[in-house]
Parts: C-alpha cells; structure tokens; sequence
C-alpha cells in the first residue's frame, strides 16, 4: 500500500454541544484527489480548518508525512505544504493579481524582513507569479487590482495563489464554487493534471466534478464520515443516497 | 475625476515647500518662523513614525507619546548628566553623559525601540478598541511614572541648557538646527518608501488587509505586526530625541495622550498610510496653531471642523483630495 501524505485518526471537534466533526478517519495518498461531500453544514469546511490549523482539535491525530503536527499553528503548518484554498475568495483586495501571487511566492521563501530591494523589480517573484497566473488563464488580468476582478478570476487567482507555494498536498474549498458551466469544465480539466503535482484533498458541491475527478470520495454527514469508497460505489451507496444524493436524484 | 498630480510628484513640490519656507523665513530675518518649521518637521517625523503601524499596519496605537516622550527623556536625562558632569553610572564601570547628537539619537531610537517591543508584545494579543486602550494604557503607565520620578524633574520637567551637539553644524542656529531635522525627516521618509515596495512593506500591508490570508500562506501575522510597531517606535521616539533639543527642555507633557491624539489627528489631516501624510498633517496643525492661536485660544476649534470635514469628505485627507487613490502593485 502507498504511505499516506496526510492522515487524519479519531479527529474530533465541538463547539458547545455541537459535534462538528465526529472521530474522523481520512487519508491521502500521493497522486489522489480525495473528495469529501455531505449536506450543507455537514462540517467539510470545519474539517479543513482542523487540518490547515485554523481550529484546534479537541481530540485526534493529524499526521503529515509521518509526523503528528496537531500542535503546530497554522502558519507552521503552512510551511510544511499544506496550502489551502478559500470557500470564498479570500485575497489581499489592494494588491493586483500578480501582487496577490508574487506576496504567494514571497510567503513560501519565508522572506519578511527585507526592506531595501523593491519587489516590483524582483524578477524570480515575477516570473514565478506570471508563470502561475499563467497556468490559471490569468496572464492578461495580472495588473488588475483585485477588487476589479470578476467573481471567477477571484476564484482561479485562490488557485494561482496556491500553486505559487507549491505545496505537498492541496486543501480545497469548493474551489468551482459560481465558477460557471465553462469555467467548472476547465477547472476540472486543470485539477485532473494537478493531481500528479500534489494530492488534493477536495470538497466540492459539484457532484459532476467530484464524480469526474475523485479517485475516492468520502461522505460526511453531521460530522461523521458515513461512506467512502470509489464514484460507482458512492453514488450508489443507500445510505448515501438516503441522506444525502437522494432529494435531487429520488 | 482624473488626479491633479501624481503622489510621486505631489510629495516633492511638498518636500520642497517644506524646505523653501523656513530659507525665505531665514533670508526675511523672522527666525521665529524657522522654529516654528523645525517644530512642525518634528511633529511630521513622529507622524512619520505612527503612520507605519497605523498607516500600513493598521495597527492605531493611542500610545505613540510613549516613544516620543522616552526619545526626548533619554536625550534630556543624558544631557543631564553631561551637564552637571555627574556620570550616568559608576558601577561596575562609569558612563558619561554626552552632548552629542548622534550619540543620544541611537540611544533614544534604542530605549524607544525596546519598549515597543515590550508593549508591542503584549498589546498585540489583542486588536481592535482592546488594542487601542492597551496601548493607551501603557502610555498612561510611563506618563505617570515620569511625573513621580523626582530625580528627573518630575512634573516640572528637565531642562536642557544647551543645545547638544551635531559634528560640523552649530546648532545653536535655528536654521542650521531646521535643516538637521529636515534631513533627519528626508532621510526617514526615503527609508519608509523603500520598505514600503520591499518584500516586508509587502507583507505588512498583506497583513492589515487580510490577516488570515497571510497566515494561511505560512507567515506570522504577530510577528511582521510586532516588527512594524517597533520600527515605528523608533522612528517616533527619534522625533522625541529633535523635539527634546527644539525646546531644550523634556516635560511629562510629551508623554501625555494629548499628545498620541494630535500625531494620529496629523496623520488623519494628510492622508492615512501616505508618505507624506503626517508631514501635511504636522505642518498644517502647526500652522493652525499658529495662525488661529494668534488670535483665539480656543484655535482647536478650527482644527476640529477641519478634521471633520477630512473625516466626512475626503477620507484620504489632503493627499487624498490631491493626489487621488493610493496606488498599489
């Protein structure tokens, strides 16, 4: 068997009485995109956020390469590779695009403190910034604040942001959310090659995407993982279906 | 509406105004009016300072007389010494007091440096109206602890016969003295407009517009908050260190939060987060000061309804109303 990059074992979190997320167990293996699917409030995006480090778990292990990094902040997990993707853009609104992916390309250099050399003359941080702009199908919005892009290239600069870190696994949060019919297909296209960069671990609620894309899909309801398996086995799983596929497809 | 001038170019023309006024004021023989530039270079200076954790960092501390009060209480604490020819310590070894400039500036950058770095460190767990309140706090601390502190003129303040000393100038001269303290402001804003492109300005600015972000990336939001806070403390606390000098004389006055309201009021007037901000704001709360307290006493009136009318109508304050939006890349 492949050694798992992430794995997760008995993660668990509550808010109050709330269970958000109830002793999961969740790997993933290099070369995989791994979706996790389930209902609205189901407690995806809180997973994330336990795994990017953004919440504490309050009982669990979240293992990375073999290593517990259950105590490390965020940003330390940042800089092991584990980049994230927002469910809502989440961005630096004065800067342009290529600012917002070059700061990117900085922040995985680990370079703060330099306060002589001008960043708008920094070629490794432009060229590593055009590059993925590039690759996102942004190269002609690079100069364009961000508060002056689309909802859409808001979403695919998320996406350029993250390759710039080139990260050892991708968290993302329903990265084709309002993307569009022909955005979403390219997208898919993109994450389908992406795969082999560094495995994804995707929440989406495009059941086309996830169903194209998945190598396996877990399902969580009400912080619990209830199925997990390849698409076919998914789609036709009855529990699935009952709490979760079955009001669209009854 | 297309902008009437360029930032760039609009902070020249102000540069060199800054610089012409108190030449005409020298040459015209009205040596007051030089002081009274050299008093608002000063004042910009300390704006300078704030305005990059306010300004880029977003970080509004209502404790900024903190650093300028420590800058000017180290410089009049040395001098002093060096005055009354009684050495700062003995044991274990003597250090003198000193009149030299250079000298008692890397001090009084060095101790307001630190208690940044101390009040930064703690103030900087909170944020919002906490942080504004603790850092208040913190001033507050210091302002009380000079008043109760005999030794160094406690509410009376310490005086400063002479003018300490600056290689090759005499200055003793107020214009020599100006164009100090104008170099000094030259030399600090150059610096804060390189860091501002630099890789930290970057990081900085990331960090105020959108803190998860930055650490969703892998950096600390604490610490590039905690190294733009003690920067600015230095920068303001070298402003204490002129303002010393200017008045020859250091009171409790300058810890006051009188006095953090009035550089956060310069930097309102000319425009947050701008270069020059706090250099119009100082200049024209100066001039306020001067023109209307000629003949009122009540002239604070008038800079209220002109802080108003920048907070209502022109929120970039007067850079803003001239130079247009900022400008990013």
């Amino acid at each position: 068997m492949i050694e798992p990059v992430l794995s997760l074992s008995g993660l668990t979190k509550s808010f109050g009485a709330l269970k958000v997320t109830d002793s999961v167990d969740l790997d993933l293996v290099p070369g995989e995109i791994h979706a996790l699917i389930g209902p609205n409030g189901a407690g995806k995006s809180s997973l994330i956020k336990l795994v990017a480090g953004e919440l504490a778990a309050d009982a669990g292990s979240i293992r990375f390469d073999g290593r517990d990094i259950a105590g490390l902040d965020q940003p330390a997990r940042a800089r092991l590779g584990l980049t994230r993707t927002f469910q809502v853009s989440s961005l630096i609104p004065e800067f342009s695009a290529r600012g917002n992916v070059m700061f990117a390309a900085q922040a995985r250099r680990r370079s703060v403190f330099g306060f002589i050399r001008q960043v708008n003359r920094d070629k490794e941080l432009i060229s590593e910034a055009e590059q993925a702009l590039d690759r996102v199908g942004l190269s002609d919005r690079s100069g364009v604040r961000v508060s002056e892009l689309s909802h859409g290239e808001k979403r695919l600069l998320e996406i350029a942001m993250a390759l710039a870190m080139r990260p050892r696994i991708f968290l993302m949060d329903e990265p084709m959310a309002g993307l569009g019919q022909e955005g979403s297909s390219r997208l898919i296209g993109f994450l389908d090659q992406l795969r082999t960069e560094a495995p994804i671990l995707l929440i989406e609620h495009d059941m086309d995407a996830v169903f194209q894309l998945a190598n396996r899909i877990s399902v969580l309801v009400a912080g619990r993982i209830i199925a997990r398996g390849k698409a076919d086995e998914i789609r036709t799983h009855p529990e699935v279906r009952a709490a979760y596929l079955g009001e669209d497809q009854a | 509406m297309r902008d009437l001038i360029t930032e760039h170019r609009l902070n020249i023309v102000l540069a060199l105004i800054l610089l012409g006024g108190p030449l005409v004021a020298h040459f015209a023989e009205e040596p007051f009016l030089v002081t009274l530039a050299t008093r608002a270079t000063i004042l910009a200076l300390a704006g300078v300072g704030l305005n990059i954790a306010l300004g880029l960092g977003g970080l509004v501390s209502f404790g900024h007389a903190a650093f300028f009060g420590l800058g000017g209480y180290a410089v009049g604490i040395i001098a002093s010494h060096h005055q009354n020819y009684e050495p700062l310590m003995t044991a274990p070894f003597v250090i003198n007091g000193t009149n030299q400039m250079l000298v008692l500036w890397l001090v009084a950058v060095i101790v307001s440096g630190l208690a940044a770095l101390v009040i930064g460190a703690l103030s900087l767990r909170t944020s919002g109206v906490y942080f504004i309140m603790i850092t208040l706090a913190f001033a507050q601390m210091i302002y009380y602890f000079a008043i109760s502190w005999p030794a160094y003129g406690g509410e009376d303040g310490l005086s400063i016969y002479v003018r300490n000393s600056f290689p090759g100038i005499n200055t003793l001269k107020p214009l020599d003295f100006f164009l100090l303290c104008y170099a000094v402001l030259m030399v600090v804003l150059l610096a804060q407009w390189r860091m501002t492109g630099a890789r930290f300005g970057m990081a900085l600015q990331a960090v105020r517009q959108n803190e998860g972000r930055v650490a969703a990336l892998g950096l600390s939001p604490y610490r590039i908050r905690l190294a733009a806070f003690v920067i600015s403390g230095m920068v303001t606390g070298l402003a204490g260190a002129l303002y010393a000098d200017l008045n020859r004389f250091v009171s409790p006055s300058m810890i006051s939060w009188h006095l953090s309201g009035e550089i956060m009021v310069f930097i309102i007037l000319g425009g947050v987060a701008r270069l020059f901000g706090p250099v119009v704001g100082a200049c024209l709360f100066v001039l306020f000061e001067h023109l209307f307290g000629s003949f009122t006493t009540h002239w604070q009136f008038f800079l209220g309804a002109a802080l108003l009318a920048v907070v209502l109508f022109a929120r970039g304050g007067f850079i803003g109303l001239v130079a247009g939006r900022a400008r990013h890349d």
